[in-house]
């Protein structure tokens, strides 16, 4: 489902190259984990991904179900399927939660060519999703993400990406700030979710998050590039050992 | 949004207020809060009045008379304004001081706004009352005239309240154009509220005559415990000049809407005068959208103990169908103990447009425990778009909370990322950021129903403006 080929960043106003020739494949229906140090280049990764300004392609190529990522604008990339789970939500006062996600679900209907929802068709599917994420009818009204908590914030995360069902999602450090019990609502939401013709990305730190989503294959990400690829007893490697023997290996 | 959005704010925006400047006075001493202090401003010293003034003819008769020959006198003695004045540094009074407007093609009407809403519509013509299209100017509480039928009457109330108000706000800052106002005004309303009026009292405005110069005044009396909700939309004239003067007894509250949409190259000059005295809450919000040059003056004077006095605005300026120009300038005088005041003035500026606010809070000595807040934001949607903002204080009692904060920025980058990540257009996704940014002005509409109506105005203009940027960007 997404193909990373060989692909090299650098920021944009700097001369600093950040991914230097990552490859990556994730088949639809798996879970996919990226770990890695600060500084390896996870996040970028995943603004790369999603459109993000600020960086610039220099060489490889991205593609999602074959058609070129790096092409597209940030709504259309959503549009074909691609979901970013921010590791910061941000916060948009004035704009209600609820407004924000019709809008949102809606407008990639539209690019779609398909139906947009009706506002009753809407308020049901939101509320029984929003119930699953325990997220309550005060949260969909305030505005979006203003005065959450770090858990509201991710769990509004998880509740946007089941309502836009993409296809392929990255989870860039959701488990970051989240208490153990978040973190098992936003799996819970995460595996609910999982389908054979979903993929998912999910870049974390620690191998916490791993125990309750359980990846099918771990990727450790160091200095742009991806330095060993395993199975989930991968990740236990790391939490045993650190990083260093591992980066050490692979470069 | 607004951090961010300063951060990026282009460099060639000259903003005359520090961004995020936030003050915070709560001084021991009262020498040391006077900090932000404006020399006394005095008018023009041309001797012979300018020929625009001595062509100004001032009806002789009615009840309104000495008042409005007073009124000549400050006119003379202030002349019309000059580009070098301090309050008119940042906007040419020209086409203000021109003695006829262009005349303005008559545009299709919008859309009447608050047609749900059941109010008592009274509507003028070019500045003139049509009692024909209003509804019978009657209801439970309220007693409405037209200045001139007001004027006729020996002994009216308005005798003593017409250009009063206006009179006590020309100091310390002259303000030209209202005292040419109450010299000349022939139309407006008579306002006396008694009681707590249930209907809201809708001024609808439209056009006729392409060159008519509109000059109104309405004169607003509200009794003690009074309440009166009064609403302004439409268009008035190719040029416009309105005073509302608006007088509030011991617990009365007024709240005023307007919704000015200009078309074209409109200009205007508004004035607010408002006494607000013990208990008393005025609170005023204008919803600007367009014209070439507006000049909306509020002028508050909180005279009575743990009164309330707001004045918020949104303005949309978009200067791709020639300039755009809009200043707001206030002047909150604190006179009594335990009041609040707030200015909340948003304005998003694209394609040239230019956006002023001069906002002023004066605590005069023994207003403790005064509570004054006031807030000036641009969104510059490009690089050509400027803000400029003059906030003072002026702080003479020393138990005092005041807070102002003045910031002009760009449409935060990372929330459009944000948006657009879910699938939402980058048009509409400005859109939403732009209503994010205007959301606590128009938080300042207590009403939900009109907040919401208000809103949805709002969000139509952005969008026609946004496809429309979209198609000239198609055909560059």
């Amino acid at each position: 489902m997404l193909e990373v080929t060989n692909l090299q960043v650098k920021l944009e106003d700097e001369d600093k190259q950040i991914l230097k020739g990552l490859t990556l494949t994730v088949p639809a229906g798996e879970v996919h984990a990226i770990m890695g140090p600060n500084g390896s280049g996870k996040s970028t990764l995943s603004y790369v991904l999603s459109g993000r300004d600020g960086y610039e392609v220099t060489g490889g190529s991205a593609t999602l179900d074959g058609e070129n990522l790096l092409e597209m604008e940030p709504e259309e990339r959503a549009a074909a399927g691609l979901f970013l789970a921010f590791q910061y939500p941000v916060e948009i006062p004035g704009v209600g939660n609820m407004t924000f996600l019709r809008t949102a679900v809606n407008a990639q209907r539209k690019a779609r060519g398909e139906d947009e929802l009706s506002s009753g068709d809407f308020l049901r599917v939101v509320r029984e999703r929003a119930k699953a994420l325990h997220i309550d009818a005060d949260m969909l009204k305030r505005p979006v993400n203003v005065g959450f908590s770090g858990g509201e914030k991710k769990r509004n995360e998880i509740l946007q990406m089941a309502m836009l069902q993409p296809r392929m999602c990255i989870m860039d450090e959701t488990d970051s700030g989240l208490d153990v019990d978040a973190m098992r609502l936003v799996a819970d939401g995460v595996n609910a979710l999982r389908s054979p013709d979903r993929a998912f990305l999910v870049i974390t730190h620690y191998q916490r998050l791993l125990d309750h989503i359980r990846p099918d294959v771990v990727h450790i990400m160091a200095d742009g590039r991806i330095v060993r690829t395993g199975g989930p007893d991968l990740a236990l490697e790391v939490e045993r050992n650190g990083y260093a023997g591992i980066v050490a290996e692979g470069t | 949004m607004t951090d961010t959005a300063a951060r990026t704010a282009p460099a060639e925006i000259q903003a005359q207020a520090q961004t995020q400047a936030q003050t915070q006075t709560r001084a021991d001493a009262p020498q040391k809060s006077r900090g932000i202090q404006t020399p006394e401003v005095v008018g023009g010293t041309q001797p012979a009045p300018a020929p625009r003034l001595e062509a100004l003819q001032a009806p002789q008769d009615g009840c309104t008379a000495a008042a409005r020959r007073d009124a000549m006198q400050r006119l003379v003695a202030a002349g019309l304004p000059k580009p070098r004045d301090e309050y008119w540094r940042y906007t040419d009074p020209k086409l203000l001081n021109a003695d006829t407007p262009a005349p303005l093609a008559i545009g299709d009407e919008e859309p009447q706004m608050f047609g749900s809403l059941d109010r008592l519509r009274l509507v003028f013509v070019d500045g003139v009352f049509d009692p024909a299209a209003s509804d019978a100017p009657d209801a439970d509480g309220v007693r409405i005239e037209t200045l001139q039928a007001a004027d006729a009457q020996p002994g009216h109330w308005i005798a003593q309240s017409y250009g009063a108000l206006e009179a006590a706000g020309q100091k310390p800052v002259v303000r030209p154009f209202a005292a040419l106002n109450t010299a000349v005004a022939t139309n407006g309303l008579a306002i006396h509220v008694s009681a707590r009026v249930a209907r809201p009292v809708h001024i609808i405005h439209r056009r006729r005559d392409e060159a008519a110069d509109v000059v109104l005044h309405h004169v607003i009396r509200l009794d003690a415990g009074a309440e009166l909700t009064l609403i302004e939309t439409g268009m008035a004239g190719a040029r416009e000049n309105t005073v509302i003067e608006a007088d509030l007894a011991p617990g009365a509250r007024l709240h005023h809407i307007a919704a000015i949409r200009a078309a074209g190259t409109r200009i205007g000059a508004r004035h607010i005068f408002a006494c607000v005295d013990e208990d008393a809450a005025f609170k005023s919000f204008t919803l600007s959208l367009n014209g070439t040059l507006m000049r909306h003056e509020s002028v508050i004077d909180i005279a009575g103990d743990d009164s309330v006095a707001h004045v918020a605005g949104a303005v949309l300026g978009d200067g791709a169908q020639g300039p755009f120009h809009h200043d707001d300038t206030v002047f909150v005088t604190h006179g009594a103990e335990r009041c609040e005041s707030r200015q909340v003035f948003k304005k998003v500026l694209k394609n040239g447009a230019v956006g002023v606010f001069q906002g002023k809070i004066l605590v005069k000595p023994g207003a403790q425990k005064t509570d004054g807040y006031q807030i000036s934001q641009a969104l510059l949607l490009d690089d050509d778009s400027q803000f400029l903002a003059k906030p003072e204080l002026e702080i003479y009692a020393d138990d005092v909370r005041c807070s102002h904060g003045s910031t002009t920025g760009a449409i935060d980058p990372v929330a459009l990322y944000y948006l657009r990540s879910r699938g939402v257009p980058k048009d509409r996704a400005i859109v939403m950021l732009v209503l994010s940014f205007l959301a606590e002005a128009l938080a300042e509409v207590e009403d939900d129903d009109l907040r919401a109506e208000i809103g949805d105005r709002l969000e139509l203009w952005l969008n026609r403006h946004a496809t429309a940027d979209s198609h000239r960007a198609g055909s560059a």
